[in-house]
């Protein structure tokens, strides 16, 4: 039994706290994060990172786009999604990037340099007025311009709900395809950060994986946030593009400098496997990693299959079902609350889909039915120790 | 007297002025101050009366006044330290340079009425009657911190007090809404609903403005104008930066942000105004804040380093209000160090026993979620096993 993992809640605590005092959660995210069971853990030591040329080479992403020898830079998140959003402007003369402060760069650096390089009238700064800044984005866009709004945090993006969810969303819908608010993407910082508490913290994509109309997609990593961003600013549709800020800085790979598209709506196997599917997105598939390398050496002989969705809306049910049909079993793991979050989207289609082949029942390690605590995030969010224990429910069942 | 008050004063917190206020104010030994602003404090906008330049106010009370504007000012630079320190996490904005409106708003009411602000809550927090050290401990996310050290900088509460609001602009018309109560219980209370420059182009403030005129809600707006909405200057956020003209038929007036005796002068006169059931009024007060947006600004970037010195050593509501006490002649150097003395003396101690409480118990994720836990018998955590039952 490792020592991150128990069977009881009782010990389970008294274990993770013991382990959290010395490393803490936000500690995966760290360079110098310690090993757990001999498994060196963290976003730092992912092999879901392509830090080198070969690693490049071997990204199968990049080889399907037949770039993978093409010439790259080494760039965290922030700076890929800056790359991805410089060479948007440059090759589309009609793209806008505004929001609160980001004409100085913003204030995770990811729009830096682009008011300089492409004048204020290209970059530029708006009030904090998150409602204007989507009912702006949607008129720029429904006139044929490119709109590419940020706002500051994926908590604050609330009071533009309603311009989001009943005027980009259905503009298409009810103008009969006249007009449409597809050349608006909206950016914003999203998922926890080791700090953030209750409004620098929250994960909203179910909101809008609720709303026909939207795309919405949560990146991993400075490779794919480049590539899928370039297809979200480029896609015909109103696109939400969750960032999982504590990625910027942590998260850095060797990035193609070409231009270069992912493709929306498709989900990404990221290690083949026969026993288990394991299904997440965005930073919590470094979680995953962690849980998957803990579960397989503690058990020979297991393998897992760890998918990153991408796109949570519209999201690749194919790919998610032709695994479970071949592995037989499921656990679906993300940092919003379990009640209505989207893994319970994913369980229903999926047990329909599945269900003779299921041999156990779907597993969901999810964020904790409450607000996002300040002082117990570590204790909200469901890290490697959880997500070990509900794949090991899983395959024993 | 008040060197026998420095020493209650670090045993009882931030209630022993509360006592001093009730009752010394009045004793007839007290010497009365009587200070002279500029006609330049106070700009009308459809108000034909401005609040008073000629003020008076008992030295019990101008001392007062003064010793909470050192408290919150060191009580920043604890929080800034602490921060630096890496006790405190998450998002932390403080109101270093803008003490004069807390304190001037505290001493223009009473605490029937009621305050709601955005999230540079701590000097509010703390003249509202909370604890420096609850104050501290909520901000390192300790037990003993006035929301249980589960909200943090933006989150805090006090009587009358409605917070402590992280979402720009959000808690405008909710001091709308607590305004009604007051009109409706016909209490002659108000509610000071405040915002900064940033949030005043928020849409929900141009709606509670609206509800508040329809109605004639008692309700003061006070729009904290610090320059800046984050990184942006008001003139690059703002069509129009009379902020106090926005309420379009509501009367406005824009007031000295960093003279605490018009701030308290403008509050007195405004809560006479919105409770004899003349309506919503809205106040501009310019002010300055020295720090960044957040911990995580510098405050740099967008400003010179020139500009933040000119106001410190122009500006300063501290300086300024030392500098018009001493010239009273009732008021001695002496007596202001013993006070500053004091300031220190409490934040010091409340720094000691806000890292002295413990973090809060674990099953605390679970509570003040619903308020009646009896018809929800648990709550899901993470994985099953972790469920935690009420």
């Amino acid at each position: 039994m490792p020592k991150v993992a128990a069977p009881s809640l009782q010990g389970m605590k008294h274990n993770f706290l013991s382990a959290t005092a010395t490393r803490g959660y936000s500690s995966i995210y760290d360079h110098s994060a310690e090993p757990i069971n001999g498994i060196k853990v963290g976003v730092a030591n992912s092999a879901l990172l392509s830090r080198t040329i070969t690693g490049v080479k071997n990204n199968k992403q990049l080889q399907d786009l037949g770039i993978a020898s093409s010439s790259t830079k080494k760039m965290n998140m922030c700076q890929s999604i800056n790359d991805a959003l410089k060479i948007s402007m440059e090759t589309d003369p009609k793209a806008i990037v505004f929001g609160e402060d980001v004409s100085f760069g913003g204030v995770f650096r990811c729009t830096v340099d682009l008011a300089e390089k492409f004048g204020p009238d290209r970059c530029f700064n708006t009030p904090l007025t998150e409602q204007g800044i989507a009912g702006f984005g949607i008129g720029v866009a429904a006139a044929g311009h490119t709109a590419i709004a940020e706002i500051q945090f994926a908590d604050y993006i609330f009071p533009a709900f309603d311009q989001i969810v009943n005027e980009a969303a259905k503009m298409r819908y009810r103008s009969g395809g006249e007009f449409s608010a597809g050349g608006l993407t909206i950016r914003s910082p999203s998922m926890a950060v080791g700090h953030g508490g209750i409004y620098h913290s929250q994960s909203p994509e179910a909101y809008f994986s609720h709303t026909p109309g939207l795309v919405v997609v949560i990146p991993r990593s400075p490779i794919q946030a480049k590539g899928l961003l370039l297809s979200s600013i480029r896609n015909k549709n109103p696109v939400v593009f969750l960032e999982p800020k504590v990625l910027y800085r942590s998260a850095v790979e060797l990035v193609p400098e070409c231009d270069y598209v992912l493709p929306l709506g498709k989900a990404e196997i990221l290690k083949a496997g026969s026993d288990v599917t394991v299904v997440g997105y965005g930073s919590q598939l470094y979680v995953l990693e962690n849980a998957i390398q803990l579960i397989e050496r503690d058990f020979p002989g297991t393998t897992c299959e760890l998918i990153d969705l991408q796109t949570i809306l519209p999201w690749d049910v194919e790919t998610v079902a032709q695994s479970v049909n071949k592995t037989g079993r499921l656990v679906i793991s993300h940092e919003a609350p379990k009640t209505s979050g989207f893994a319970a989207e994913i369980a229903a289609e999926i047990s329909n889909r599945c269900f003779t082949r299921l041999e156990s029942p779907i597993g969901r390690v999810c964020g904790a039915d409450t607000p996002f605590p300040l002082v117990f995030e570590r204790f909200y969010l469901p890290d490697i120790a959880r997500c070990y224990e509900e794949i090991k429910a899983v395959i024993k069942y | 007297m008040l060197r026998l008050g420095s020493k209650l004063r670090l045993a009882s917190g931030a209630n022993f002025f509360k006592g001093t206020l009730g009752g010394a104010r009045f004793m007839s030994s007290d010497v009365n101050l009587v200070f002279k602003i500029a006609t330049e404090s106070y700009i009308g906008h459809r108000i034909e009366d401005l609040p008073a330049t000629d003020i008076e106010m008992s030295k019990t009370e101008a001392l007062d006044m003064y010793y909470k504007m050192q408290v919150v000012r060191r009580l920043e630079m604890a929080a800034d330290a602490a921060y630096k320190a890496k006790m405190i996490r998450g998002f932390c904005h403080l109101c270093t340079g803008q003490e004069a409106i807390p304190v001037g708003i505290e001493a223009g009411i009473t605490r029937k009425d009621s305050v709601i602000t955005s999230y540079r809550c701590h000097g509010f927090t703390y003249v509202r009657g909370v604890s420096a050290s609850k104050i501290l401990a909520e901000l390192m996310g300790r037990a003993d911190g006035v929301s249980k050290g589960k909200g943090g900088s933006m989150h805090m509460f006090g009587p009358n007090f409605y917070g402590g609001n992280g979402i720009v602009g959000a808690q405008v018309p909710l001091g709308a809404g607590i305004a009604f109560t007051h009109k409706y219980n016909n209490d002659g209370a108000c509610t000071i609903a405040l915002y900064g420059d940033g949030a005043a182009n928020q849409g929900q403030v141009f709606e509670a403005f609206n509800l508040a005129k329809l109605w004639d809600l008692p309700v003061v707006f006070v729009c904290e104008n610090n320059k800046y909405g984050m990184g942006t200057s008001s003139a690059r956020a703002a069509a129009n930066t009379e902020y106090y003209t926005r309420g379009d038929v509501i009367p406005g007036i824009k007031v000295n942000g960093m003279d605490i005796l018009a701030v308290r002068e403008a509050i007195k006169f405004s809560k006479e105004f919105t409770t004899s059931g003349k309506g919503p009024i809205v106040l501009e007060m310019s002010t300055y804040r020295y720090g960044g947006h957040s911990m995580s600004d510098p405050g740099s970037t967008y400003r010179t380093r020139d500009e933040i010195q000119h106001m410190r050593s122009t500006s300063d509501p501290i300086t300024g209000f030392k500098t018009r006490l001493l010239e009273t002649s009732h008021v001695t150097e002496d007596e202001l160090k013993a006070l500053e003395k004091d300031a220190k003396k409490l934040i010091d101690a409340s720094n000691v026993e806000a890292k002295a409480s413990p973090e809060p118990n674990v099953s605390e994720l679970f509570t003040d979620i619903y308020a009646d836990t009896t018809s929800i018998p648990s709550m899901r955590g993470r994985v099953v096993s972790e469920t935690h039952y009420y």
